[in-house]
């Protein structure tokens, strides 16, 4: 095959797997907003999605929130801007850095568990039972967990904010000398509505596209056990990219308006 | 449903997967209250054929009539009709194992006809005796389970909604002979309670005697004999005398390579 014809196949095969990728979306949305909807899943899914990824998500932010702290003073000094911290901090958490990294670690935890829940329930002829007991597995098993984690990003990402600030408000008030009430009233009178309603907005897209991967390389998997492994990997890489790749999109409309 | 209309009827069925065509023409009738068994050996399309009959499949060509209305064309109505009628016990029982055992029976119940917690579990227990099963079995996890009880509950799912047709997909495979012939006595028992029409696909020959009012032989994509289990001894078809004794020598080649 020469290259021309490879690179022809592969743009049609990308086209051909968005669109399907796109065809699953909109079904398992759609599924959710006609009904009937699935409380008791949607519930069980908020749980697993949401509290308990909230140990992991605090972490990453407490870390992430006095490493940057760390970061910004060191390089702010060299301009004599180190007053600015509290500013760049809680502009660079609650924008860019809580939603993404919120985002990232749920989707290593919770892409790759519902890849494997459903893509198990796949190959094992779970989701033809279902199917023949006449509930939609679209509705029972795809709207829950896109509705659950689609709601419950925005929840993790408005705590890792406050928990990343607090991280760097420890290494700043007790390791680098800031007044903390100082510090405090800096970021209430510098943060806007805007910055903290644009991160939330990230979080539910990323939310979205996390419980999507997930479910569609779990929904499709084949071949037993090599199958729901390929089907859990390709998961989990496929949300990291959507939600960088999303990110930029997302930002770059953002800063505009 | 009429004496003349048949419950299942499929004409000129063909369903292939990239270049493997697998089901080549299948022509079948099954009558109201009847009991067919399907056998054949492994790869030949038994449960491709059963899975385009229920509606998991969508055949590349010909039609397949439920009790007179044509569901071929695989529509959600068509679906939302069979699952009405229809209840199956697959293969490896498939159980959803995030479920408790009475969860699973009542799974249809509670999820699709919306009853209430109280009368859906009422009713599975109920179900779970009948295939005799106890009541406390209802709370267990279905991975606590061995494979043939887990058969017997899958069974009592199957039958939870009084299907008007049943089809069981290979019952028998994995199980130890007398646990066979225990799932056997109980699709028996449960299909004549029922007075539902089953279809059944094993190539477990015991299984097939036991529960078949008929048996037809899928090869190649086609149905080759059909007849009743006392006449398959001599049923005078070479193919399915080979299959029937079990010899590795005959018409049926496998595709064994030689070193």
């Amino acid at each position: 095959m020469n290259i021309f014809a490879l690179t022809g196949s592969l743009t049609i095969e990308g086209l051909r797997e968005t669109g399907r990728m796109a065809n699953f979306a909109g079904r398992g949305a759609l599924s959710g907003i006609l009904g009937p909807f699935y409380w008791r899943a949607f519930f069980s899914s908020l749980m697993r999605i949401g509290f308990t990824s909230l140990p992991v998500v605090g972490l990453t932010a407490v870390f992430t929130g006095a490493a940057l702290a760390l970061n910004i003073y060191d390089g702010s000094l060299r301009f004599n801007a180190e007053t600015f911290l509290p500013q760049i901090l809680s502009v660079s958490i609650v924008r860019e850095l809580g939603p993404v990294l919120a985002a990232l670690m749920v989707a290593g935890r919770c892409a790759s568990a519902m890849a494997a829940e459903i893509g198990t329930m796949r190959v094992t002829e779970q989701i033809d039972a279902m199917s023949t007991l006449a509930v939609d597995p679209y509705k029972y098993l795809i709207a829950p967990r896109i509705a659950a984690t689609t709601l419950a990003l925005p929840i993790l990402v408005l705590i890792a904010d406050i928990i990343g600030i607090y991280g760097g408000y420890l290494v700043a008030v007790y390791g680098l000398d800031f007044s903390g009430p100082v510090f405090i009233r800096n970021i209430a009178e510098f943060i806007e509505n805007r910055d903290t309603i644009s991160g939330l907005i990230k979080a539910a897209v990323f939310g979205f596209l996390i419980a999507v991967m997930g479910c569609y390389y779990g929904f499709r998997s084949r071949g037993g056990a090599q199958g729901v492994g390929a089907a859990t990997r390709t998961a989990v890489v496929a949300a990291a990219v959507a939600i960088l790749a999303s990110n930029y999109v997302m930002t770059s409309f953002m800063v505009e308006f | 449903m009429t004496e003349t209309t048949p419950a299942i009827s499929v004409r000129d069925l063909h369903k292939g997967f990239d270049s493997n065509q697998v089901l080549r023409g299948v022509d079948l009738d099954v009558n109201t209250g009847r009991s067919l068994v399907v056998i054949g050996g492994s790869g030949t399309g038994k449960s491709v054929l059963l899975k385009c009959i229920i509606g998991l499949m969508r055949p590349d060509r010909g039609t397949i009539e439920v009790d007179g209305r044509n569901i071929s064309r695989h529509t959600e109505s068509d679906r939302r009709y069979m699952t009405r009628m229809t209840g199956m016990l697959f293969q490896g029982s498939a159980l959803f194992d995030s479920l408790k055992v009475w969860e699973n029976v009542a799974f249809r119940l509670l999820n699709a006809e919306k009853k209430s917690r109280k009368a859906a579990r009422e009713k599975a227990i109920e179900c779970l005796g009948q295939v005799g099963l106890s009541p406390e079995v209802g709370d267990l996890q279905p991975a606590a389970l061995s494979g043939g009880m887990q058969k017997r509950v899958s069974l009592a799912r199957a039958i939870a909604s009084d299907p008007q047709i049943l089809f069981f997909d290979e019952p028998t495979t994995g199980l130890d002979p007398i646990m066979a012939d225990v799932i056997n006595n109980l699709i028996v028992d449960r299909v004549k309670a029922l007075g539902a029409t089953a279809v059944s696909i094993t190539h477990d020959m015991a299984s097939a005697r036991k529960i078949a009012d008929e048996i037809a032989m899928l090869y190649q994509g086609r149905i080759i004999w059909r007849g009743a289990p006392d006449e398959i001894e001599n049923s005078g078809n070479p193919m399915v005398d080979q299959f029937v004794h079990g010899r590795a020598e005959g018409p049926i080649k496998m595709a064994v390579r030689k070193s």
